[in-house]
Parts: C-alpha cells; structure tokens; sequence
C-alpha cells in the first residue's frame, strides 16, 4: 500500500547522519555501498558498459562542492543516498504499492517483484536517490542495508549499513533519528544538523551536520601563536649566542 | 526532463481521444449530433483507437509491461494509479454508448446519458493525467495549477478539430462545433501562453544552497560530481538538447497549435464548402495534433528538476 504509515510520536526512525565537517570525500562508502548491495536485497546493481563508456545503478554517490569565495571558501565532500523520509512522495505516486515504507523502522524500500518500472517515484524524489536499473527494468534504492542492519548472522558491530562500518573518518553515523535521546540524534542537536531542501516538505530522516568554522589563524588550532626561534642548526652554542645577541 | 517518445506520443494521442469522446457524449446529450451510424463507426474508432493506441504505448516505456495491471491498485495515494483506473472505467460507457450508436442508430435517451458518463469520465482521466505532472513538487515548470487546465484545454482543442473534420466528412456539418472549436483553440491558447509566462517568470525556491545547506558558507558551486560518466538521474532528468530552441519551438508549436486551426477554421466558417472545406478542416485537425506533439515535447524538455542542483544547476 502507497499510502503513508501512521508515525506516532517516538516511532523509530532509522536513518544516517552525515558530518560534512569530516568526510574527506574518499568514495570508501559509495564503493562499499555498490560492493554490499550488488550482492544484497536489491542485486544486481546493474552497470553498462563497465570496461567502455561505463553508468551504472549506485545508490551512494559523493559531490564536492565549493562553497563560498575567496579565502574563506571551503571544500565540502558530500555524500547523497536515500534519506528515508517522513513524507516521501515516491511512494505515494506509485502507482502497483511496490514502493512502500516500513511502518516498523521508516525505511522505504521497492519491491522489486511488483515494480512494473515506470520511473514515477524517481521523478518524485527531489534528491535523485533512486537510479532505475534498465536491465531488470526495476526501480533500485538504498535499503539502509536492511540484509545488515537485522542480519544476526553478522557480528553485532557490523550491524549497521556497509557505508557506514566502511567509512574511514567516522563521518557516518546510524541509528534512530525518532529517539530523542539516541547518539544520533544527540549528535543532531549539538551540531546543528540539518534537512536538505526543506521547503519541499518531504521531512528527510537522514540529517547533514555542517562544516565546523574554518580554523585558519594559527592559533584557532591551539598551536602557539608564533613560534620561538629556533637555535642555529646542529646546536653550535656559538652562533646561539650570535643569535640571542643579534636577536636583542 | 527527458521527453520519452511514448509518454509524448501516450499524453498527446490519448488527449484528443478523450476530446473526441467528450465531445461526441456531450452533444448527443445536448441533441446536437443525429445518431448516423457511420459517421458513430468513425468518430469512435478514432476516439477509442486513439485513447487505445496511446494507452498501449504507455505500456511500452514500462520495464515490466506484463506487470501493468498492478497499476490500478493504489488509487488511494497515486495519481498515475487513478488515471489507470479512470481510463479502464471510461471504456464501460463510452463502450456502451459506442455501440448503441453504431449498431442500433440511437444516441438520445437514455443511451446519451451513457453519453455524458462517457464525458465526465474522459474529463477526469485528462485531469489525473495532469495531475501526475502537477503532483510532481521537485519539477517547478509541472507543480502548478497551469498544468491540469492546459491538459483539458489541449485535449478539447484536437478533440473538437477532429470532430469538426468527421462531421465534415459526413456532410453533417453544422455551425456550433466551429464555435466550439475556435473557443477550444482560443482557450488553450490563453492557458498555454499563461503557462509560458508563469514558468518564465516564477523561480524555484530550491537552489544548489538550500539542496547543500551550505548557503551559510555562501555560493555552492559543484567541483566534482560523483563520476566521469553521466547517470541514469542525468539522462532522465537533466535533459538540455532542446533549451537552445525553446523561443522558436514555442513559436512553432503556437502557430501549428492554435494559429493555423483558428485560421483555417474561419476560412471554412466564412469562405469554403464542399470538399475545400473538408480540406481546411482535416489540415486544422492535424495541424493542431502536430502543434500539441511539440508542446508536450516542450513540456518535458522545459522541465527542470531539482536533482540536478547536486549536478552543477544554478536554478530549477
């Protein structure tokens, strides 16, 4: 059913934050994502062409922006998966209820047994997370690693979405956005995490944490000020005493 | 967005189907139209055919065609869904109503009120059709109250030229489907050039800063995109062969669409009979169809979505 589920208040919400201050844009997590998930829920993701003029399903991608102009511009890595949210009118428009969000969790995910692969959802995500895949004529998303996140074959620390044990910086971070005392969502509130393109109504669960200010004086890093002078080169205390003297 | 030949072809063909038919339910309705048997086997083999043709070639852009009755499902949420289901049930009247024209001869009584079921139910499947561009909030050009009353008006437009064509044909001229035809033309023209200046005009609030949230840093430029190669979102929707055009192609589909229709109209009103006017009326007719296939290209082409904001777009 495309309908929405009930979301009472404190129904869990799982969903990733993403630090936008840490991520140095590696790609680590996009690769693990296409490496877990072309073997997962929604294989194969599907790519053309690979070794030529190569495109393929993915559904971790990572931008880097430039924001800002001249010496307090800034760099910004920015990874982009499906944010899972309240109001997602991918589901809504699908037209056979092979798009649907869990009412247990709030992932959204597509069956791909009744996904007749008209691309409508894919119009209706604002944030491009869904990518059709054109040799099994099916739509594709993030599951939030479903087959990880609930799989007690796996060692509990790797229960949590491959982009995220994968990512080497830390700047990744899962768990239930809807428990107001959760680390996640304490990271949110302590940072300012925020919603993309909120004014489309959509209530995204994922939530980017921004950049930190730019520290660029020496001693926003905590690193002395200006540094002492250093003694003459192989601690000849002749030219040291040249030196504190000339120095005076 | 990416203009698919199907959908174009789907939005066009089944638009003046749809016409037609309304039309034809309407003025039975209204007595205007002599239940002539063959001039029925015409009107509705080219209304349901349209409608049928259009609705097959939509069929064709799916990935899982055989899949496609599980469209009707979910009604309750999806405009797409609704449209299917609309489209399924305008065939019992319009069926019904067919074939008590065709076979027996009758379009009044109660076989007309099959008629304007007929209507009312063409009518709605043309707004659902609208309204799965104008639910679409990512796409600023669809998400507006244009969209829905440029459908109708275009589906009116090729449906009464067509119809004026066949009673044509059928020496069943008479002179209130000429002014039905040249207030189709004339309100869709209004509504399309209305629809023009409104995208023209409005902005969208999404930006690269607020698709980011980096605005407070200042301008969001992309550096990198993902990957070298182009994606499925970017050939879906980032479509911009057509940009470069858009002046001319309007100006081609407004003159196919609505100038020459509304002239060669009043050429046959005032000046033509016969066979010349017969002419001038097919060539309105499918003058028109020409001109609405370039504006539902346009349509698409125009439309801007915002997931190509994360790809270098100043603007959607």
């Amino acid at each position: 059913m495309t309908s929405l589920p009930a979301a009472p208040p404190g129904q869990k919400k799982l969903g990733l934050v993403i630090d936008l201050d840490t991520c140095v844009g590696c790609h680590a997590c996009a690769v693990n994502c296409k490496e877990w998930n072309t073997g997962g829920h929604s294989a194969p993701l599907t790519d053309h062409d690979p070794y030529g003029d190569a495109w393929g399903v993915w559904f971790n991608r990572v931008h880097s922006f430039e924001a800002g102009d001249g010496a307090a511009s800034r760099t910004v890595h920015f990874p982009k998966s499906c944010l899972h949210c309240e109001q997602p009118a991918c589901v809504e428009v699908c037209p056979t209820g092979a798009s649907y969000k869990r009412a247990d969790d709030g992932i959204v995910l597509v069956n791909a047994d009744t996904c007749i692969g008209c691309k409508l959802c894919s119009w209706a995500c604002p944030y491009g997370a869904r990518e059709y895949d054109a040799v099994d004529g099916v739509m594709k998303k993030c599951t939030l690693c479903i087959d990880r996140i609930y799989n007690d074959k796996l060692d509990e620390v790797d229960r949590v979405p491959a982009c995220v044990s994968t990512c080497p910086v830390g700047a990744r971070h899962f768990g239930d956005l809807g428990d107001a005392g959760s680390a996640v969502s304490r990271l949110v509130a302590d940072r300012g995490g925020y919603d993309l393109m909120p004014e489309l109504g959509y209530r995204p669960v994922n939530k980017y944490l921004p950049p930190r200010p730019a520290k660029t004086a020496a001693g926003a890093t905590g690193a002395p000020a200006a540094l002492e002078p250093r003694a003459a080169a192989g601690g000849n205390k002749f030219l040291a005493w040249v030196d504190r003297m000339l120095s005076r | 967005m990416h203009p698919a030949f199907s959908v174009i072809f789907f939005t066009t063909a089944s638009g003046a189907g749809y016409g037609l038919l309304a039309l034809l339910g309407a003025a039975a309705f209204a007595g205007l139209v002599p239940a002539d048997r063959l001039f029925g086997l015409a009107a509705f083999v080219l209304a349901l055919g349209l409608i049928t043709t259009g609705l097959l070639s939509s069929l064709f852009h799916l990935g899982h065609p055989e899949r496609a009755w599980r469209a009707v499902t979910q009604w309750r949420s999806s405009w797409l869904s609704r449209e299917g289901v609309l489209a399924l049930a305008t065939y019992v009247p319009a069926g019904l109503f067919a074939a008590a024209w065709v076979l027996f001869g009758v379009n009044h009584g109660p076989w007309a009120w099959l008629g304007l079921a007929a209507t009312a139910l063409a009518t709605l499947t043309v707004i659902a059709t609208g309204m799965i561009y104008a639910s679409l909030r990512p796409i600023r050009q669809w998400c507006n109250g244009w969209v829905v009353p440029n459908y109708l008006a275009l589906g009116l437009l090729t449906g009464s030229l067509w119809l004026a064509a066949l009673l044509r044909g059928f020496a069943l001229h008479a002179p209130w489907i000429d002014w039905v035809a040249l207030a189709a033309v004339t309100l869709a023209a209004i509504l399309k050039l209305g629809y023009w200046r409104f995208i023209d005009r409005s902005r969208s609030a999404s930006t690269p800063e607020s698709a980011t949230g980096l605005g407070g840093l200042g301008t969001v430029r992309l550096l990198d995109p993902p990957h070298t190669q182009e994606n499925f979102l970017q050939r879906e929707m980032g479509y911009v062969v057509a940009r470069r055009h858009v002046a001319k192609l309007r100006v081609i589909g407004a003159v196919l669409g609505f100038a020459v229709p509304a002239a060669l109209t009043l050429l046959g009103v005032s000046l033509l009979d016969g066979a010349a006017a017969l002419a001038a009326s097919l060539l309105a007719a499918l003058s028109a169809s020409v001109g609405v296939v370039v504006e539902r290209w346009l349509f698409f082409a125009e439309a801007r979505h915002s997931v190509t904001l994360y790809y270098g777009a100043r603007g959607v």
